[in-house]
Order: C-alpha cells, then structure tokens, then sequence
C-alpha cells in the first residue's frame, strides 16, 4: 500500500488545531496554490483525475471548469451531509483533521473563482461541526479565510451550516433548498448548480472527502496524483467498513486493490465460522454482490461493470446468518421514509416495496408477488426527479435477482407458519 | 416523512391578531433575537439562516412550538407558516411536545446487523413513560463502525449492549458525560496504518 494522503497522522494529538496542522505541513499547499494562476491550479486539478468522492464519481477539474468564468458571484458549497447509510469517512476526517478540508476548501475556491464557501453538514454530527468552528476561526485569524487571503487578492468567506435530519439534503439540488432556508425538495436539473445553483448563482459543489484531498493534489502535483490508483479511478479513497466484519471502520485504500483485500485483509471479514453472504460496495444504494464477486477491483468501473457502483465507498458486509428478507426490508424502510414525496413513482413505489415485503414475511404473500415487486423496482428507475428512487429499486433489484430462491423459500416457510398453507404457486395450480 | 402537526398549521394560519403580528416581536428572549440575528448575518439571504435559526428556538422552547416558531418568524420577517412547512420537513425539528433529553437509537442496516432493533426496543422501554426523555428510531447516523450505536443528546456512544440502556440514561439524566468509556470520540482511526511511521518515530 502506498502512503496514506488524507489520513496521514490522522489519530496525531491535536492534528485538529492549527498548531499541529501547520507542524505536519499544513496550509503549504494553499500557499503554493496562491504562488500559481488559477488556471494553473485548475489544470493540477484536471490532470490528477480526481473524481468526486460523494457518490456519482464526476471528475472534479471538469466541474470546476464548467462555472462561468468573469467577475460574477460564484459559491463553492462543500456537502458534509454523509447520510448514505454506511457511510462515516467524512466524519472522521472533519473530526480529526478539519484542517485539510478548509484548506482544500480555500484552494478549489481559488481555482473556481468562488468567493462565498459553506460546508453543510448534516445536524447530527454536533461534535464535528463544533470542531470545523473552532477550526475555522484558527484559520480566519492567520489569514486563511477571509479578505485578501495571504496577500493573494483572493477573498472567501466560509460558513458552517447545520442541516436538521433529511437524508435527501444530501442530494445536491435538495442540500442547496435546504441551505437557502426551504424544505430540501430537489430540483429539477439542468439547469446544474454550475450555471444556477444557490441563490442562482453558479455554484460548484463537492463532497468533503473531494474536497479534502486537493492540498495533497496540489503538493504532488496532479500527475504524481494520478499514478496512484487505476487508469480511470485515480487515488486513495477512503472507505467505510461496517457491518459483520471484525474490524469495522474507515481505511485509506489506493483504488483498484481486490475488494476481498478490503473486507478480509483490513476489515477481518465475517466472524469466524460465517461466510459472506452480499455485500453493498458503496452504501446501501448500491446493488448488492456477493462472495463471487470479492475478487473485483474496489474501483468505479469494474464495480459499474459488475452492475453495482462504488457510490460514496461504504461497504456493508453481511453474513450468512442474515435472511435476505431482512436487508430489504431494511433498506426499503429507509428509502420510503426518506422519499420527499414529489414524484409519484418514488413516493408511491417505495412504501409499497415495504407493504409488499412486509406481506412477504407474514405469509400473506405468492411467488407471483416476486414478479410484480421486481417490475415495480423497474418502473420506478429513471422514472423520478432525482435519484432516491432508484437508490431503492437499484439494490432490491438486485437482491430478488440473485436471491429469489430464498424470497421464495421464505414465502413458502412463512405461509406454512401462518397457517395459510402453500402457495397456489407453489402447488402448481397457477403455472 | 413529514409528521404533519396540524395543530400547529392552524395556529399559524388562523392565529390571533397579537399572536400573527410580526412586527411586535417583544416576547422574543433577548439571547435568542440576538443568535437569529448573528444567524441571518451570515448569508447573502437571510432566509438561509430558518434552520439555525428553529434549532436555536427549539433549544429555548423544547420544540418548535407554535410561539417558538412564531418568534422566529417575527426576527426573520417570514410567515409563520412558511417555517412550519419547513419545521414538518425535518426530523431533527419536533413539532410535538418532546422530553428535553434526545436519545436517537440507529436502527438502519449496520446497526440492525448488530442488534439495533432489540437495543431500541430496550432504551423505549427503559424511557416509557419517562417524560424527560425523546426516544427516537433514527436513520444511519454515520457511525456504523461502533454499531449498534445511539446519539444521547447530541452525543455518540456504542457499541452499545442492552446492559447498557439504564447507565446510558441515567448519566443522561445526570447531566453526566454519558458512558464515557463508549464515547466515540475517543476511539482511533480503524485504519493501522494510517498513523505514519514518522508519528510511531516520535519525529516533532
Ligand atoms: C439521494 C442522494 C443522496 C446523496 N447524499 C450525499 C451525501 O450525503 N454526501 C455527498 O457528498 N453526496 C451525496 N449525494 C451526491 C450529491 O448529489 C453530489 O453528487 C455530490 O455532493 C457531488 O460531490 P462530488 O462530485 O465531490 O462527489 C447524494 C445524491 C443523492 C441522489
Ligand atoms: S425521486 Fe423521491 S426523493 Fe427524489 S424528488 Fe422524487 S419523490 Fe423526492
Ligand atoms: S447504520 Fe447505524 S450508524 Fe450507520
């Protein structure tokens, strides 16, 4: 494994404060930064290949490029709303090193033209935002944040702002609703925050992970960036590792290592004496794989071609002591709690998942009811405003298709239990 | 998702004159006109400022009751119904009457793969009936690696066991550091190695 980037030092005593942060290098890369054009910068950007960290995986320089250019306000918004379940890299890097991210934050700014900055963050994670304000004054005191930053010309105001509890302010159109002072409806898009974003204006918003790894671009410089990882994954990520694994938690990988190296080798995979039944590779949008699949390169594209996505890098692991049954239902509950309600697809599509899973597990339900569930899961994907509709569809899809034996075994065992007997199915009367 | 509290809906629409009057905001507590309005400052629109801003009246009221919401809306020169749409979308804003200790208990997938669903059940029952405490089911909190896992007042603490439901709420109740040997602040990075050998050296 190479050298970690972002958690470099990360458990260091005091790696929150400037002190420290300073001792181990830090604020150098925005100092190198102002030395250049931000064209210049852009391009370091650009030539790393960094792609966003918060779920889609857009490469970075591109969206910075695409703001307008001239004299206009432009916002550079930083998304800490992490609610992904699975999801907690961002945590504890803002935990331990808020540092980086403002300056990562000050440098994009800088390349972007932006000169008003937020970082909302989700209104759970009280002790990190605590810790960005304490931070952020340090920052704003030496001349990091502020009016003509370090004699650069360049000024950046900054804002920690704390969201309420709503999974969809995470959606990037919902967070900027919900930043303006509205309920976090999406919108819909284009137009794309690039050209109207908050308060219209263009507006370039990234994940705090993204966002955290510029100084380290900007030190290496973009092309030592893009040797690490795979042709079209560049870097380090970090993922988040839950769920029955041994040792649950976050880890620096270089992208393109096999996933079995992450959930065994680092995260001790399942207690002993369990298998690896599925697994989520990138929060629980994703669509499940399973231990055939461990083997694949923890990247973007091989997951993609694997039918499944990297997403915000959190594995869930779960083991075979588990009923499928379960997970899904879990999973649809979310979505169907957490769906805004704006498009009928989404709203109506995922409390009926649960309706129907929940028929499922009491034994009211056939094997037909497989059927229909999985041409709902269809109906609703590419159908909505945004994508919370297809973070349902997607993974229950993906478990009917490669668990139907045992949905089925399951209606069949639960009919049996609740007295109503074997499905008309099942004894051949409807085939 | 939104708990549609209609009671409140009503007030907000069809209130007394006193009670729409925007432009007397007198009842407003000093500290609390003061941290809106700090709020509002720092946008470009001060509208940005109604979530702070309804969690800074929560704190004072115990919920974003019908005056405390009006009091925000009456610093902020919005309608009261306007906030109360915004108050109903939110799930960390309650718009009922709730205990002032917040005990949210993860029960998505990680933690239910560790039992969350049994150490709910165990903290709801503890609580019943218990009116200082707001026992909530809540969605991934974001640290699934101390599953199962709760937020005690703003605090996260796991991996939790049901042994520790009753010390959890009594600390909470004691105003104490709540469990602190499950705090997870405390906890290092998973990630061995992650802290460099220039660290394990001891270099400055
Ligand atoms: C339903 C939904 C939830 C999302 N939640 C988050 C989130 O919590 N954090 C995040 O960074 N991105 C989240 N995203 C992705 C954002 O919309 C956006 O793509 C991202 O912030 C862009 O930053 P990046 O390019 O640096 O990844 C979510 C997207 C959707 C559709
Ligand atoms: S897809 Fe669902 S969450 Fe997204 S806008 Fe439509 S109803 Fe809302
Ligand atoms: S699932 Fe409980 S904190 Fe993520």
């Amino acid at each position: 494994m190479t050298e970690a980037l972002l958690f470099k030092n990360i458990d260091e005593p005091g790696l929150s404060t400037l002190e420290v942060y300073a001792k181990r290098g830090g604020y150098e890369s925005l100092r190198k930064a102002l030395a250049m054009s931000p064209e210049a910068v852009l391009a370091e950007l650009e030539a790393s290949g960094l792609r966003g960290r918060g779920g889609a995986g857009f490469a970075m320089g591109k969206k910075v490029s695409f703001l307008p250019k001239g004299s206009i306000d432009k916002y550079l918004v930083c998304n800490a709303d992490e609610s992904e379940p699975g999801t907690f890299k961002d945590r504890e890097l803002m935990q331990k090193s808020p540092h980086v991210l403002i300056e990562g934050i000050v440098i994009a700014s800088y390349a972007a033209g932006a000169t008003r900055s937020f970082i909302y963050i989700r209104g759970e994670y009280v002790h990190q935002a605590d810790v960005l304000d304490a931070a952020l004054v340090e920052a704003r005191e030496a001349g990091y944040v502020g009016e003509d930053i370090l004699g650069s010309g360049h000024s950046l105001s900054l804002v920690v702002h704390r969201g309420a509890g709503a999974y969809i302010c995470g959606e990037e159109t919902g967070l900027l609703d919900s930043l303006e002072g509205k309920r976090g409806n999406p919108r819909l898009k284009p137009p794309f925050p690039a050209n109207q974003g908050l308060y219209q204006g263009p507006t370039l918003i990234n994940n705090v992970e993204t966002l955290a790894t510029v100084p380290a671009i900007v030190a290496m410089g973009g092309e030592r960036y893009a040797k690490l990882g795979t042709e079209t994954s560049k870097g380090t990520k970090l993922v988040s590792v839950s769920g029955h694994v041994q040792r649950p938690g976050n880890y620096e990988i270089e992208l393109g290592i096999p996933s079995r190296e992450i959930v065994y080798g680092l995260a001790g995979g399942p207690p002993p004496g369990r298998e690896v039944k599925c697994w989520f590779p990138g929060g629980s949008s994703a669509p499940v794989l399973t231990a055939d699949d461990l083997d694949l390169p923890y990247d973007f594209d091989s997951l993609a071609r694997a039918g499944s996505m990297l997403g915000s890098g959190a594995i869930i692991v779960v083991d075979d002591s588990t009923p499928i049954i379960d997970v899904a239902l879990k999973v649809a509950k979310f979505y169907a709690h957490e769906s805004c309600g704006k498009c009928t697809p989404c709203r109506e599509g995922t409390n009926w998942t649960v309706k129907m899973l929940e028929r499922i597990d009491s034994g009211e339900a056939t094997p037909m009811d497989i059927e229909i569930m999985a041409s709902v899961q269809e109906h609703i994907i590419g159908n909505c405003l945004c994508v919370l509709g297809d973070a349902m569809a997607m993974p229950i899809g993906s478990m009917i298709a490669k668990f139907r034996d045992e949905f089925e075994a399951h209606i069949e065992q639960a009919r049996a239990h609740s007295g109503l007997g074997a499905s008309p199915v099942a004894e051949g009367a409807l085939v | 998702r939104a708990r549609v509290n209609n009671a409140l809906f009503a007030r907000a629409r069809a209130g007394t004159p006193e009670e729409n009057d925007t432009t007397s905001p007198a009842a407003v507590a000093p500290e609390l006109r003061k941290e809106i309005e700090a709020h509002m400052a720092l946008y470009p629109d001060s509208r940005s400022a109604a979530l702070p801003a309804l969690e800074a009246a929560q704190r004072v009221h115990g919920w974003c009751s019908p005056e405390a919401i009006e009091q925000v809306a009456s610093v902020m020169g919005v309608t009261p119904a306007y906030l109360a749409a915004v108050a109903t979308f939110y799930d960390m804003l309650e718009t009922e009457p709730v205990g002032k200790h917040s005990v949210y208990v993860c029960t998505n997938i990680s933690c239910s793969l560790h039992g969350a669903d049994a150490l709910y059940e165990a903290v709801r029952d503890a609580a019943d009936g218990d009116p200082e405490f707001n026992v909530r089911p809540f969605e991934c909190l974001g640290a699934c690696d101390i599953a199962p896992m709760a937020s005690v007042d703003g605090v996260y603490v796991g991996p939790l066991t049901t042994e520790d439901v009753p010390r959890m709420l009594e600390d909470a109740r004691a105003g104490r550091i709540v469990l602190p040997d499950k705090q997870l602040t405390t906890r290092g990075v998973a990630d061995q190695h992650a802290n460099s050998h220039e660290l394990q050296e001891g270099t400055p």
